[in-house]
């Protein structure tokens, strides 16, 4: 991490002051060639998970994100935003264009068709794979052009290094992690660069790339309305505490406008960004800005005595106007039951939110808030080093720094409500940590340097080695310290690509004198306490590269459909259970059947086995997942009914108990329950617990020891080992032998992981029967007071 | 549907028993007649073989250049492969000679009846004698009954023939041996003499029958060898001539024996491997060319884990099991892909073109492949390719685009349907290139290369703003 630094004030040892802009030319070529083994460092960082396992898609959403991307790259982009996909939500369908966030897979089918026009026969699949790498180098580099613009390129190279390779980034974008926070952490850093490249320089070109930055950013991901609130609320206190600029109102006005605009044009945003709260926030800074600007203009031309009049008149009528609209406003958040919000905002704002009104919020394991040890897990030493860095942004104190301050503090806020968000703190971290550990090294490496016995013997040297020293570090904030700089203005009137700007810049910063020395001197460690400070440093950085290595190898890199176990004899166990599952499903069932699962598994049958199914990991409709919930913590005559009643065929569940893969169905078992039993309110969840414990030995009760899901998982478990042992619960099962009336057996895959069960066809009406089919008539007419599920009876 | 085909075939068979009865023999078949004939059926795997012994005499006025065979179409269908040869000599020293079979019409053969003409390498004159030996092989010959079985039950099958060969010739004496694959047989038709000893039924000798004779019989035996059916199988062979000779093999697998009915109990297959899913296969084999390296098998959602490779000097042995195992009716799909040294395959031939040297059939020992699709990619910039089969197989030519290409690569298709691992010869490609071809791709990375760093400095060389500094 100490290599920018040496490498840039390296060649000043040999090189004499005259060739001060060879040394420039030479510690831009040094940082290129950084940032490219960055960038490299990045995409390979994320290739354990091919090389340990095989080239596939990871998880459950990119599965989803990979079916999509096919029928993009078959059947055209028109095609794809008026695609029904009638293969999920059976019998709804989605209407898949208008609910998809179309970033990422516009991205990866653009590389497809761009890499197949010049006759590449790369398949959707090996692209699909590889987008989060590469999107993960882009990301570092977008955090060195956000870090340099804040404190300078030092800062710059550290940040995107420790960004490459950050844990907590690697989880969401290894090899196969096709999901849109893949290319969204680009996004957004990327916007964020363009923000604060704006606000240094006020230019319009800027602002307007900004807006297209964050266009894309929409059309990737829905954390898209951290940026529309955090940017406000920088701007906000940058009009509170007295920055405001005619800069910053480039910086933000025109990506109000032109980013809604934009934003309104990606169908699953449409007039939500205009209509939800999560928007409100950019509005309302929008009109303070202006009544700022105008403040300050009408300020401009009349007197100091002239103003006070006026704004006292402004004031008093501004303030009953703005009481009406809030009041309006208020009323008709007010009168909508979320407040405007949806429920993840909610979530966010109040962590307690899901838990209280929507289990399929708090049932997803990524939304649980973290422990400490998943900070350490996933920032590790950052978290550390961000207190340093915070410090290091009040020194000083600059529109672009107080940004990051703002980012850190409200990620660490987020990343502490859902686990899921520490993706979001993760470049904030870094950016911080880059900039910590680059202010360290400067300080110490400029003490060692003026203490070193060879050069402090001559001062001149020395001081003008370390004066270059300072002016190096100045040259990201300086400019920003003084808005009314002579380079910068004539830089915003130039639009020009940023090398030409930074040479000059670099050359007009140079030129002016520096500054005063008795203050930099202060900052002068004693030797011996720099050397080792520089070797702590180097060892905490070679501690984070190795614990980042050690988690993109071992702990990130599992594909989760393939699970892997090492032998007693060190041979590899390989249990590959989902994939034949899905591939038995694929090839020896009708094409249009249905099949029945948790909604886990929805997005993976549709993609792998290619089989319509009910519910699936888009969680839209609550309703619909209670309906399969209710199914299977039925017994199995309902289960049947509710299941024939929605045409299911087959019915998937996924069982660890053979092989102790504990996240299995019995374990999600309970909130199937919740969430059933906050639609149908006949599941309770206390008939399944006993004495508030869940368990499904000889104590579990008689309604979780009949229930559809307790009998799928364990039909015939207990001829495996003659007792019915079950290695996840470590427990002998409640019920060992009964025997199915309702459902068939037709596949288990070798390690037992994945049964699948066909629904028998319904039994002939035969004379004699009537005084069952009155009983189920009773249990029918139970659930027509439920909304008439069942058209069968 | 299954009945109806029954139906049919009944119906086909009597009237060929009708037509035996009539005996009709045209001027050609008059001059030939069979001494001899012995016929071994061997029913062991799910391809019938058939070893035909015949001794011809000439017995006409003229000399004889060519026999005759002839199959009933409930075979012609099914009939995969018909060799034929000449054996001289006694038991001992026998020399084989292969000789010519081409397929062709007899006006007076009964309807449907496919014949073949055996070129004999010197006409048979009047008197002499001359042994024939003939070999061939039916697919899909024998029927599973019944149709669907449970997972316990073992396969039954049944297999139709006739006593009688049918023969365009008259016949002096003939035998026919079935081998059944266990001793298990339920049923078997008799025509005396008809006997029975452990896995060989006998059916003759049948003394003097005329020509086209034939005498239904139905043999309803167990079966439990895995009916490995290849659907469909498209080999992709890519030359390139860097040194690699990339193969793909695209196959689509089903069980061809009786369906599994109900349910599949992982319980009862896992604890009872002997008693449970007999006649289901869960690996196969493939045999490879010597010196395979970068093996893969996947599928179209990934890697499939369950394979084993196998190499030594001679010969590569690639044992992969599909994600299940499969019973009846079950299908699977799956891709082995590998690559050869080119060395090993291609030449040069004596008048400048290159030929490569490769073998036709499906590489999976034991299957019989419905329909066979061969592409022989060739490198791009060669021309005029030509194949040479050994035995009759469609071909057209197609155009791949691949890494790069800008006019193309010329691809050789050649199809063939019912393939036995008896096609598993060699077929050659003949083709001319010109290496200079081989420069086209990296001198196009180099020149792009290169334009964009021109681009570069000219770029970083040229003020491009509209007000002057």
């Amino acid at each position: 991490m100490a290599s920018p630094e040496s490498a840039v004030n390296g060649p000043t040892m040999t090189a004499g002051a005259a060739s001060k802009s060879l040394r420039n030319a030479f510690g831009g070529v040094i940082a290129f060639i950084i940032l490219v083994l960055i960038g490299v460092l990045a995409f390979s960082i994320r290739l354990f998970s091919v090389i340990k396992y095989e080239s596939v898609i990871h998880e459950f959403d990119p599965y989803f994100n990979y079916r999509v991307t096919q029928f993009l790259s078959k059947n055209g982009i028109y095609d794809f935003w008026n695609w029904f996909d009638d293969r999920t939500w059976y019998p709804l369908g989605r209407v898949i264009g208008g609910t998809v966030y179309p970033g990422l897979t516009l991205t990866a089918g653009t590389i497809w068709k761009v890499v197949n026009s010049l006759n590449i026969p790369l398949s959707v699949e090996t692209v699909c794979v590889f987008t989060a790498p590469i999107f993960s180098a882009f990301a570092s580099w977008a955090a060195y052009l956000l870090t340099k613009e804040v404190k300078g390129p030092g800062a710059g190279l550290t940040a995107a290094a420790l960004l490459a390779m950050v844990p907590s980034y690697i989880s969401r974008s290894v090899a196969g992690s096709y999901d849109n926070e893949a290319v969204a952490i680009f996004a957004l850093v990327f916007t964020f660069y363009l923000y604060i490249k704006t606000l240094n320089t006020g230019s319009l070109f800027y602002a307007t790339l900004n807006a297209l930055a964050y266009f894309y950013m929409v059309c990737s991901w829905g954390g898209y309305t951290f940026i529309i609130n955090l940017i406000p609320m920088h701007v906000l206190l940058c009009i509170v505490t007295g920055r405001y600029s005619s800069r910053l109102y480039i910086a933000y006005a025109p990506l109000v406008v032109l980013g809604t605009l934009l934003a309104s044009l990606v169908p699953v945003v449409g007039f939500n960004a205009v209509l939800t709260s999560e928007h409100f926030a950019s509005f309302l800074v929008f009109i303070i800005i202006h009544v700022v600007a105008l403040a300050y203009y009408i300020k401009g031309i009349l007197s100091p005595k002239m103003f006070k009049v006026a704004v006292t008149l402004v004031v008093s009528v501004g303030l009953a106007v703005c009481c009406a609209v809030i009041a309006i406003l208020i009323a008709v958040v007010a009168s909508s039951p979320t407040k405007g919000w949806s429920g993840r905002s909610l979530t966010l704002l109040d962590p307690t939110y899901a838990s209280k009104y929507i289990p399929i919020i708090a049932s997803v394991s990524e939304h649980q808030p973290p422990t400490w040890p998943s900070y350490f897990m996933d920032i590790n030493v950052l978290a550390f080093l961000v207190p340093a860095g915070i410090i290091a942004c009040f020194m000083p104190l600059t529109d672009s720094s107080s940004f990051v301050i703002l980012y850190i503090v409200t990620s660490v806020y987020f990343s502490g409500v859902m686990v899921r968000l520490m993706l979001v703190l993760a470049p904030a971290a870094c950016i911080l940590s880059g900039i910590a550990l680059s202010e360290a090294f400067n300080v110490l490496t400029r003490s060692i340097k003026f203490q070193l016995p060879g050069i402090a013997g001559n001062p001149s040297i020395a001081v003008r080695m370390w004066r270059i020293m300072s002016t190096s570090k100045e040259n990201g904030s300086s400019t920003v310290v003084a808005p009314n700089d002579i380079p910068k203005t004539e830089e915003a009137a130039k639009e020009k690509p940023a090398k030409k700007n930074r040479k000059k810049e670099k050359e007009n910063v140079e030129k002016k004198p520096t500054p005063s020395k008795t203050e930099k001197r202060l900052l002068v460690l004693p030797l011996e306490a720099s050397v080792i400070a520089v070797l702590l440093l180097v060892l905490l950085g070679a501690f984070y590269v190795v614990h980042c290595v050690w988690a993109a190898a071992e702990a990130y890199s599992a594909p989760s459909i393939v699970l892997t176990s090492h032998s007693n004899d060190g041979g590899l166990h390989v249990f590959d259970d989902f994939r034949e599952a899905y591939s038995w499903l694929s090839h020896n069932t009708d094409v249009d059947d249905k099949v029945a699962s948790w909604w886990d598994y929805g997005y993976q049958t549709t993609a792998m086995a290619n089989r319509t199914v009910l519910v699936d990991n888009n969680t839209w409709n609550n309703t619909h997942i209670a309906t399969v919930g209710t199914a299977m913590s039925s017994p199995e005559k309902q289960a049947w009914e509710i299941f024939h009643s929605l045409d299911v065929k087959y019915v998937l569940v996924v069982f660890g108990g053979v092989v102790g893969y504990p996240s299995d169905d019995i374990n999600k078992f309970l909130w199937m329950v919740r969430i059933g039993g906050g639609v149908f309110p006949h599941i309770k969840e206390p008939d399944y617990l006993r004495d508030g414990q869940y368990r499904i030995d000889a104590q579990a009760t008689p309604t979780m020891l009949n229930c559809l899901m307790y009998k799928l998982s364990y039909f015939r478990f207990v001829e495996t080992d003659g007792k019915g042992f079950d290695r996840v619960r470590r427990t002998e099962i409640g019920k060992k032998h009964f025997k199915l009336t309702h459902f068939e057996e037709v596949f288990t895959t070798h390690h037992w992981m994945v049964r699948i069960y066909k629904l028998k066809p319904q039994r002939n009406r035969i004379r004699g029967k009537t005084k069952k089919s009155k009983s189920s008539r009773s249990v029918s007419s139970k659930r027509d007071v439920r909304g008439k599920r069942n058209p069968w009876h | 549907m299954e009945a109806s085909l029954r139906a049919q075939r009944t119906a086909a068979l009597l009237i060929f028993a009708f037509l035996s009865l009539l005996a009709v023999s045209s001027s050609a078949a008059q001059e030939i007649q069979i001494l001899n004939a012995e016929r071994r059926i061997d029913l062991s795997s799910q391809i019938a073989i058939v070893f035909l012994t015949l001794k011809v005499e000439n017995t006409g006025k003229a000399a004889a250049s060519e026999v005759l065979l002839s199959f009933p179409p409930t075979e012609a269908d099914h009939l995969a492969e018909v060799k034929a040869q000449a054996a001289s000599g006694k038991k001992r020293k026998k020399t084989h000679v292969p000789l010519d079979v081409k397929p062709t019409d007899v006006p007076d053969a009964p309807k449907g009846a496919k014949c073949f003409r055996i070129a004999l390498l010197n006409p048979l004159s009047p008197g002499e004698t001359s042994t024939i030996e003939v070999l061939y092989m039916l697919t899909h010959s024998m029927e599973p009954f019944p149709a669907e079985i449970s997972q316990s039950e073992p396969q039954l099958v049944y297999y139709r023939d006739s006593a009688y060969i049918l023969s365009p010739y008259r016949i002096k004496q003939q035998t026919t041996f079935i081998k059944t694959p266990s001793t298990n047989v339920l049923s078997f038709s008799r025509v005396e003499p008809t006997n029975r000893a452990g896995m060989e039924l006998k059916y003759g000798p049948y003394e003097d029958r005329p020509a086209y004779s034939f005498s239904p019989v139905l043999v309803h035996f167990e079966n439990n060898n895995p009916f490995a059916v290849v659907e469909e199988l498209v080999r992709e062979v890519e030359i390139s001539h860097w040194g690699n000779l990339q193969i793909t093999e695209h196959y689509t697998l089903a069980h061809g024996g009786a369906k599994l009915k109900g349910v599949f109990s992982r319980v009862d297959y896992q604890s009872r491997p002997g008693a449970s899913g007999v006649s289901s296969f869960k690996n196969l084999l493939a045999r490879l060319p010597a010196r395979v390296h970068s093996v893969y098998y996947r599928d179209e959602i990934g890697n499939i884990s369950s394979s084993r490779l196998r190499t030594d000097s001679r010969k590569s042995e690639l044992e992969i099991e599909p994600r299940y195992p499969l019973f009846g009716g079950w299908k699977s799909t799956f891709v082995i892909g590998y690559g050869l040294p080119l060395e090993d395959f291609l030449f040069e031939s004596t008048d400048g073109k290159r030929y490569l040297n490769f073998t036709f059939g499906c590489p999976l020992s034991g299957t019989v492949v419905d329909k066979l699709t061969v592409k022989v990619v060739l490198p791009e910039g060669s021309k005029d390719p030509s194949a040479v089969v050994p035995f009759p197989v469609e071909q057209h030519m197609e155009t791949k685009y691949s890494y790069l290409d800008v006019v193309g690569r010329p691809v050789l298709v050649l199809e063939k349907k019912n393939v036995v691992p008896e096609h598993n010869t060699l077929f050659q490609v003949y083709y001319s290139f010109n290496p200079v071809f081989m420069l086209a791709e990296p001198l196009m990375l180099v020149s792009t290369v290169f334009f964009l760093f021109a681009a570069c400095v000219a770029y970083l060389h040229i003020d491009v703003s509209i007000r002057k500094r």
